[in-house]
């Protein structure tokens, strides 16, 4: 039984068990691979989508759950633009190895989006779910605040 | 071999040019047995193995594993320097696997001596030994030496390739080649005609390659400046490509179950996995199983479901028997003994004895992206796609995996989610390579969960210290210093070479033994437990233990002597090593160590020089409302040449915070053989609310380049132990800290 999803935009039907979880759907089944496997059990926040304009941990939604449309980080700015956080996180020279970062940006966007100048303890309360073993943070905090004086 | 691979080989060998030039150690730069492994399509040219001109403009090669250092920026920045590109036209390419290459700074590392104290000479003699790497193929990013390696050889191939592209130039125009200049990716005639380098191309490469005179620091351009890191925009956006990302046509996805005792199978029953949906096939690795599958999710809960028997660890089954038998070690003769000035058998008339025993525990390197290596076997030839520090190993174990000469063997590097020493290893392209081999024809992504990423891991090896001194007189007047671990070093060495590496293990008592203090009476024996548990190389290897138990018997000497423990370091380095006496001047200033601290603050300081770097870092903790917190660190270095000052930022802020979660959580432990640790949530890091703020500040007064991937990470844990010691008044003489100081934040 195919399952519609909607990911940046475009509908997929898909052949697949509803109970696969939705990083495994996009990554193996659409190539979208800027969504990362970390732990698989929502420890290290690498896998983070948008579903419905909100952050999720996408190792931990089945497909069959998806009730919303799906945004991951390819889909984050426009065709041609960069999202604010993207050009914060380039101008902050961010990224060490960069596989945390799709998931931190996406993790950022959603706090951008409640809390448009947010204070350090609220970055800190969002952020603490997305691992970085590089220890990129205190250039995410700096690229958070930059980036949310521009939005 | 191309016309301009010919050419680049033996005018190299005129090697003799760039010591003319002034640069001394031109003459083996690339040498005879390395071929360019580079194949220009018609109208192209390969400029010697790095720079390969096409008609659309230049491609750098930058041979080194990325793992997030920015390893391949400076080495780029390094050939544009002298090639002339305009650095947003930059475009770089990781290459294939070969001999050409090789790294020469690695094996001068295994030179004999401190480091710190090495003269020009040695200097010379390392970059001259260096050579040997190149016999045994010695493409590795390790030990915080691509600088090191890449200092003059690539400036020379940037400069070598601009006097080329002159030369061609100077043939059409007819005009003498020295009325010429370069300048963002063109040849400018004195009229100010300008010709891009790609319209050049074809007639370069037919041009004799030599290496003119490089550039002084003081017209550098690009190195110097914290520049635009060329793997940025990609990270930022999702478009970057790691192994995991890698997607050949007709792709399967496949999952790796192997012994968490480490050691062979002895039955399996495939069924429970074939019944699953998605699961198309299970493959026997020998001392390991795959379960192939059309989606890597289906893979993994095959992998999940076989039932295995396993055989039993060939390790003693738990932490405490582990520990145990490194500390017999103690009890053997030592390995090695690479330091012994004056008596330290005896205790000096007068002074006062000071003894304390140390204990760090096994580590996993737990990079971000898990293990994983694709292959496809078509034919005669197999691909391995993966992300290695080692990419010529990996050709081996290809062709060792599939009777193929090597040279039907390709390697293609991706970027590295993370390595730290793991991605060094050979295990993922060996079993990717097993199990292509038998699925001809189908392209297969092997993915170790994170589970198997844990427990199949070459731990840091676990290690004790008994460390004795005494002082007198306000100076350490002795320092006995000995520590029983593993060796990372031999283990490795035959896991690459198959052959067993004797001697002392210098890495096992790297920054004891040349840690750079002048202490009269001064001994350190390294004691080496035979014992098959895996260990490999750790971000820092042996300094990653040693600076802890070094520099926190500083801080018990200095408290013995009654001497501020800056001051106390401070006073047995400056005539030993002004480089590093200079760093500490620097980050106490940085610190603002001489400051009042607020009541329910605690500072400490460390020093380490490693890798070829001096850091110094303080660590200033604060209590309040019943939890410890990490409020501020200071950090100092000096790796000489500031090539890009941003990347050396982010690579000591990284490498204090990789060694600051390890100090606060991180261990693997053992229990019926296997490790405990199988996830981020029992092997947890640092995150954002208990990350401290950060100040840098880089001093470049050494003369030689020095590694910046490492050396961060040393003092960490041991200046953070030294700020609970001044807040607390209790000794941290264990990591993790965690149980003996529950209330830290
Ligand atoms: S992979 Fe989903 S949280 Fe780690
Ligand atoms: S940048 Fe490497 S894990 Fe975050």
């Amino acid at each position: 039984m195919a399952l519609t999803l909607v990911v940046n935009g475009r509908a997929h039907a898909l052949d697949l068990p509803p109970e696969m979880p939705l990083l495994w759907v996009l990554r193996d089944a659409l190539g979208l691979t800027g969504t990362k496997y970390g732990c698989g059990v929502a420890a290290c926040g690498a896998c983070t989508v948008h579903i419905g304009g909100q952050a999720v941990r996408s190792c931990q939604v089945a497909l069959g759950d998806v009730a919303a449309e799906v945004t991951t980080i390819e889909g984050l700015g426009g065709a041609s633009s960069l999202h604010p956080l993207q050009e914060a996180w380039i101008a902050h020279q961010v990224a060490q190895c960069g596989y945390c970062q799709s998931g931190q940006i996406m993790q950022a966007a959603d706090l951008l989006a409640r809390s448009p100048a947010p204070t350090d303890d609220e970055i800190d309360a969002a952020m603490d779910g997305n691992l970085c073993r590089c220890g990129t943070y205190p250039r995410i905090r700096a690229a958070i605040h930059a980036a949310a004086a521009k939005v | 071999m191309s016309r301009a691979g010919r050419i680049a080989r033996r005018s190299f060998l005129v090697g003799s040019v760039a010591i003319a030039g002034g640069a001394a150690f031109g003459a083996w730069f690339i040498g005879r047995e390395a071929p360019n492994p580079l194949r220009p399509g018609a109208g192209e040219a390969a400029l010697g193995p790095f720079v390969l001109v096409t008609r659309e403009g230049v491609t750098l090669i930058t041979p080194r594993a990325e793992m997030g250092q920015g390893t391949q920026t400076t080495l780029a920045a390094l050939i544009a320097e002298e090639l002339d590109l305009a650095w947003q036209e930059v475009r770089i390419d990781h290459g294939p696997a070969a001999r050409a290459y090789y790294n020469a700074a690695l094996l001068a590392e295994g030179l004999p001596g401190k480091g710190y104290d090495r003269s020009d000479a040695m200097h010379a003699l390392g970059e001259w030994l260096g050579q040997a790497g190149k016999v045994f193929d010695l493409q590795v990013t390790g030990g915080s030496t691509a600088m090191r390696d890449a200092y003059v050889k690539y400036r020379l191939a940037g400069a070598a390739a601009r006097e080329a592209l002159k030369a061609a130039a100077a043939r059409r125009l007819g005009v003498d080649a020295a009325t010429l200049s370069t300048e963002a990716g063109r040849v400018i005639a004195p009229d100010g005609t300008a010709i891009p380098y790609g319209e050049l191309a074809e007639a370069a490469a037919a041009e004799r390659l030599r290496a003119p005179d490089l550039r002084p620091a003081s017209e550098w351009r690009l190195l110097g400046r914290a520049l635009p890191r060329l793997d940025m925009p990609a990270k930022s956006t999702g478009r970057a490509v790691f192994s995991l990302d890698v997607r050949p046509e007709g792709l399967k996805f496949a999952a790796i179950r192997a012994n968490p005792m480490r050691a062979g199978i002895v039955s399996f029953d495939p069924a429970p996995a074939l019944a699953l949906p998605g699961v198309e096939r299970v493959v026997d690795l020998g001392d390991a199983v795959a379960v192939v599958a059309s989606n890597t999710w289906f893979a993994l809960q095959g992998a999940e479901a076989l039932a295995v028997e396993w055989e039993g660890a060939p390790y003693p089954p738990d932490t405490g028997s582990i520990l145990a038998r490194i500390e017999a070690a103690f009890e053997s003769d030592p390995n090695s003994t690479l330091r012994d000035d004056g008596d330290a058998a005896a205790l000096p008339a007068g002074a006062t004895e000071v003894a304390a025993d140390y204990a760090v525990p096994y580590l996993a390197h737990a990079a971000m992206e898990p293990l994983n290596a694709t292959a496809l076997l078509q034919g005669d030839r197999l691909t391995i796609w993966t992300g290695t520090q080692g990419p010529m190993f990996a050709k081996k174990v290809g062709a060792a995996e599939t009777g193929l000469a090597p040279e039907n063997v390709d390697v293609v590097t991706t970027l590295m989610g993370g390595a730290f020493g793991r991605r060094g290893e050979v295990d993922f392209p060996r079993y990717a390579a097993r199990l292509a081999a038998a699925m001809p024809g189908t392209p297969v992504q092997l993915v170790w969960s994170r589970s198997e990423d844990m427990r199949q891991d070459f731990y840091r090896p676990a290690a004790l210290a008994r460390m004795r001194g005494a002082v007198a007189d306000g100076r350490a007047v002795l320092l006995d210093a000995q520590v029983a671990t593993q060796s990372a070093a031999q283990q490795g060495m035959k896991r690459w070479t198959g052959l067993a590496m004797g001697g002392p293990d210098k890495g096992a008592v790297d920054a004891l033994f040349n840690a750079p203090y002048r202490i009269a009476n001064h001994r350190v024996r390294g004691y080496l437990a035979d014992l098959a548990v895996p260990v490999g190389f750790w971000r820092s290897v042996g300094a990653s233990h040693n600076a802890f138990f070094q520099e926190c018997f500083m801080d018990e000497l200095a408290a013995a002597a009654g001497r501020d423990p800056l001051d106390f370091r401070l006073a047995h380095m400056e005539d030993e090593f002004p480089v590093g006496a200079a760093v500490l001047r620097a980050v106490r200033e940085l610190s603002g160590w001489d400051a009042p601290k607020a009541p329910g603050t605690g500072r400490g300081v460390a020093f380490c020089y490693s890798f070829g770097t001096s850091v110094a870092m303080v660590v200033e903790v604060r209590e309040a409302g019943g939890r410890i917190r990490l409020d501020r660190v200071a950090i100092a270095c000096d790796a000489g040449p500031a090539l890009d000052p941003g990347i050396i930022e982010a690579q000591m802020v990284g490498g204090a915070i990789y060694g600051l979660s390890a100090a606060l959580d991180e261990a693997i432990t053992f229990a019926g053989g296997a490790a405990e640790q199988e996830n981020f949530p029992d092997y947890d890091a640092l995150r954002m609310s208990g990350t401290p703020a950060f100040a840098v500040r880089i001093l470049s007064a050494q003369p030689h380049v020095g590694g910046v991937g490492e050396p961060g990470t040393p003092p960490a844990a041991p200046a953070l132990a030294n700020a609970l010691f001044d807040l607390s008044g209790q000794r941290a003489r264990r990591l993790p800290l965690r149980p003996d100081f529950p209330t830290l934040a």
